[in-house]
């Protein structure tokens, strides 16, 4: 059986019953057994998966109504929440928290009758872009084991890149969906913010987040997205997108549509390999179309330090629950004082989130706020003014996903700040609240270049129409494993 | 010059659930950590879901204390770490980014003051510790999240109070408000929690924290006072800090924390977007509260003539002025007035006896009918007001059970009559050259039927046996 196949042809293979969802999903379970030791893509395996999967063949072969993923095989980023299920964010401090309710967006895939084959690593509590701060071990890109898949989603974007599964939800806050999916050579969406509801996914930096799904082609994308977005009244910030169906037009082309060359993500420090792949890519859409130019975005030179500072703060918060109370790892409570207790319980928290945390402590507080924190959130708003003054002149903005080239894993853990930088092409997305997507472009010596395009707010349909027109234009290699 | 601002913290316990998820906002019933849901006990990936209703009857109530309301609110999160608090932070409100809580500013008058209110906000309330053991050893923390997220409002006052007297009174209005809009019962136990700040002779602030109930705040305000005056009288420097109300012993405690250097890191709620409370929102809000306390006492004066005391005790409570409304026509008002004011009141002057009392509307109703056609006096009225209250029987009822009917039957009542005149002959007398003295016979009738005789008839046929 073919398991390289993308979610709308499993889809499309199950219904003429050319293959059943149990033989699939067990398929895709041996895959798993047999590689993922080499990739560590997942935390762990749902052993339930082919009994679901056997009960969606039941359906479909008593002809009763069957949901529109007919058994696929689903990865979820292990800081989304289902129920009776293990949710660890890979941190020891949430080692054995058991979520007693599903996510949104969980309860709709079960509703379109997804098998969710497994968790999926990440950084500790998304935070970090190479998964190395995942406190149970890194995982491994699967075009060349020694280099890092990207991250904070990399077990999302590995599980699809090797094909442990036929789609994978990831969260990006600040591009970890999008960088992932670019090392990886996978399609990679952060939608505009409040289209998919946060609830259950595990709050990071909860202002700027959002779940997204990675999948192996663009369509795939757009038949997640009619699935898992809309509003939701258990997330206040999300917003109606009246059943928008993003699968339908998706081929409408792009021709006449006007793009802008985001400057500030093509200038130096762009790795050269990148750059190049970007004016290949440009020239592809120009031939399809669309009219190119420069634009720019000037407050982008600030918007990582921005980033950072936004997030420590509301990661600070956000993370302040985790005292092990009410939940959490085995550590008695007895004989401690509570605020002794809580720190000694939160040296279970790995090191990029202490340094977070600690950060988040600091540069929202009372003396320093003012040099730190609400400087960050001017330079959000300025961000988000001049991001739409450029949505008048232009329908989409590009820009190479990550400036560099996938890395050795170990290569730059040790250089927090080097770390950060690589977000500078990612952040404004999340910044702004624009939808953007990765689109895995070509394969540089057997390292994978994604190519980034962005809309404006609720333009989600145009910019998968634009994603999949570009992808119209390549051909990619198959992932060597 | 004594200077004394209150933050009180009343729970909406009227509303259906908590602040921001389904669980229900009267968690007493509940037993401990039974009334919580992955929201309200703050479990990872869980999201705030906005009481709609409670941003309602918070604009209501700012509405009623004259605040200004915005026309977009925020809420912010209070950084810090409470075993009380799921989260680690509290959802509330603030006004140091731009006037975005619930309510502005406000005043209302107590007596003849003008009490000035800063804010109002719109916050979540934290669980509730229980401690088990002695504080010196084997002290145990428990926590019960039954309480987590109800909603609050907090009254934040100027400090415009002189005396603990103000205080009471400003308490009593508050009290009374709230009932009458609606949105809270202040007679719950912890319903109603306040902090009091105190400085007298412009010496420095002390923050009282953690006082229990209305009552004990005046108590409280009270025993502060007395002490920084202790001090003073001793030259002993008042020191700038925050005690608590013991409110076993009735005295405040200093708190020896360092709470007042907490930083909170308020920042942006993102949970939860900027709401938009339009013009016309506040219209129809304006328009669906409750007749206020004053423009009912105002009616029950001028319309009905009732006397400003009466009409003043009457409207101030929701539940006495409540059956009123139900029971009066413009005939019977006054007397169901009285009847409420002078008998109704004393009979069930607890929260527990007008918990258990039976008496509605009807019940008052027939009573002041009865008494204006003369089927009962006032005096057997009370006696029936007494059975009614206690069985919830109807009038006609309770009367025949006790007999209480006036005796209105001529020659049963003339028989009575005669044999006064003959028990009193002196008195007769005296009546026939002075009939400013037939009330003493009227009295010895009445005495005679135990109160029941039909007065009006009494003097009547005395009048004409005396011709």
């Amino acid at each position: 059986m073919n398991l390289k196949i993308s979610a709308l042809e499993f889809v499309q293979q199950v219904q003429n019953g050319n293959i059943s969802a149990e033989d699939f999903v067990a398929k895709t379970l041996e895959r798993i057994q047999s590689i993922d030791d080499k990739l560590h893509a997942f935390l762990f395996v749902n052993e339930k998966a082919i009994d679901q999967a056997r009960d969606i063949d039941k359906k479909i072969k008593s002809g009763s109504k069957v949901g529109a993923c007919f058994g696929m095989p689903i990865s979820i980023k292990d800081n989304m929440c289902i129920k009776d299920s293990k949710t660890t964010c890979a941190s020891k401090m949430l080692e054995n928290f058991v979520a007693p309710y599903d996510a949104t967006v969980i309860t709709k895939l079960k509703e379109q009758d997804a098998v969710f084959v497994g968790k999926v690593n990440l950084d500790e509590f998304a935070m970090g872009l190479t998964t190395e701060f995942s406190a149970f071990g890194s995982s491994k890109n699967p075009w060349n084991t020694e280099y890092v898949p990207g991250g904070s989603s990399g077990g999302s974007a590995v599980s699809v890149s090797a094909f442990e599964c036929v789609a994978s939800l990831g969260s990006d806050t600040g591009g970890s969906v999008r960088n992932p999916a670019s090392f990886c050579s996978v399609v990679g969406y952060k939608p505009t913010y409040g289209l998919i509801s946060r609830y259950g996914l595990i709050s990071y930096s909860n202002s700027i987040e959002q779940i997204g799904p990675l999948t192996r082609t663009v369509k795939d994308t757009a038949f997640m997205l009619n699935i898992i977005s809309g509003l939701d009244p258990n997330d206040n910030t999300t917003i109606d997108n009246k059943n928008e169906d993003y699968l339908s037009g998706i081929d409408s082309g792009i021709e006449g549509k006007k793009i802008g060359i985001i400057q500030e993500m093509v200038g130096e420090g762009t790795d050269p390999t990148v750059l190049s792949a970007t004016k290949d890519a440009i020239s592809k859409l120009e031939n399809l179309g669309a009219t190119c130019e420069d634009v720019s975005l000037d407050m982008v030179k600030y918007s990582v330090a921005a980033y950072y500072t936004i997030t420590a703060t509301e990661a600070g918060s956000n993370l302040a629950r985790y005292d092990n109370l009410r939940y959490g790892y085995d550590f008695s409570v007895e004989g401690y004082e509570f605020n002794s207790y809580i720190a000694k319980a939160r040296r279970n928290f790995g090191p990029e989130v202490k340094r977070r945390m600690i950060i988040g402590g600091f540069v929202p507080s009372a003396g320093h706020a003012g040099k730190y924190f609400l400087k960050a959130i001017k330079v959000k708003s300025k961000l988000t003014r001049e991001i739409n003054e450029a949505f008048k002149k232009f329908d989409l903005l590009i820009a190479p996903t990550v400036p560099i080239l996938p890395f050795k894993i170990g290569e730059k853990i040790n250089d927090p700040v080097s770390l950060f930088l690589i977000d500078i092409n990612t952040v404004t997305a999340n910044l702004t609240g624009k939808p953007s997507i990765s689109v895995p472009f070509t394969i540089s010596n057997g390292l994978p270049i994604g190519i980034q395009l962005l809309a404006d707010s609720m333009n989600d349909k145009l910019l998968l129409q634009a994603a999949y027109a570009l992808e119209q234009t390549i051909t990619l290699q198959e992932v060597p494993i | 010059m004594t200077k004394i601002g209150l933050e009180i913290h009343c729970q909406l316990t009227n509303l259906k659930s908590k602040l921001f998820c389904s669980c229900k906002a009267n968690y007493r019933e509940f037993e401990i950590n039974e009334n919580i849901c992955p929201i309200c006990m703050g479990l990872p990936g869980s999201l705030p879901r906005l009481n709609q209703e409670a941003v309602k009857k918070a604009t209501m109530i700012a509405m009623a204390l004259n605040c200004t309301t915005p026309d977009k609110i925020a809420f912010f999160r209070k950084n810090y770490f409470y075993p009380d608090l799921p989260k680690n932070f509290q959802i509330t409100q603030l006004n140091i980014y731009g006037e975005t809580s619930i309510g502005g500013t406000g005043s209302i008058i107590v007596g003849d003051k003008k009490i000035r209110i800063t804010r109002i906000q719109l916050e979540e309330d934290p669980g509730r510790l229980i401690y088990e053991g002695s504080s010196s050893k084997n002290l145990i923390t428990l926590v019960d999240y039954n309480r987590a997220g109800t909603p609050l409002v907090e009254i934040v006052t100027e400090p415009d109070f002189e005396n603990p007297k103000q205080v009471r009174d400003f308490v009593n209005i508050l009290s009374d408000l709230l009932e009458n809009l609606e949105v809270s019962d202040p007679g719950l136990d912890g319903a109603m929690r306040s902090d009091a700040n105190v400085s007298i002779e412009g010496g420095n602030k002390v923050e009282i924290k953690n006082i229990g109930s209305f009552h004990d705040l005046e108590k409280a305000v009270h025993f502060e006072i007395t002490r920084q005056e202790s001090l003073n009288s001793r030259d002993i420097q008042i020191i700038q800090e925050t005690r608590h109300w013991d409110d076993k012993r009735k005295i405040t405690v200093s708190s020896r924390s360092k709470e007042e250097d907490l930083d909170y890191r308020y920042f942006l709620e993102g949970d939860i977007p900027w709401i938009i409370i339009d013009p016309k929102t506040k219209e129809n809000l304006k328009s669906n509260m409750p007749e206020s306390i004053s423009s009912k006492k105002e009616r029950y004066v001028s319309k009905y003539n009732i006397p400003t005391q009466v009409a003043t005790v009457l409207s101030s409570d929701k539940f006495y002025s409540d059956l009123f409304e139900e029971s009066h026509t413009e005939v019977t008002a006054k007397e169901i007035a009285n009847i409420i004011t002078t008998d109704l009141m004393g009979l069930i002057d607890t929260r527990e006896k007008r918990k258990e009392s039976k008496i509605t509307a009807t019940h008052l109703k027939d009573l002041a009918d009865s008494i204006q056609s003369g089927k009962i006096s006032r005096n057997s009225a009370k006696n029936a007001l007494y059975e009614i209250v206690k069985t919830g029987k109807n009038l006609s009822k309770v009367m025949s059970e006790l007999d209480l009917g006036n005796v209105s039957d001529e020659s049963e009542l003339l028989g009575i009559i005669k044999a006064v005149i003959f028990e009193e002959l002196k008195a007769v007398e005296e009546a026939k050259s002075n009939p400013q003295t037939i009330n003493y016979l009227v009295g010895k009738v009445m005495q005679k039927t135990k109160g029941k005789a039909d007065p009006k008839l009494t003097l009547d046929l005395l009048k004409k046996q005396l011709k």
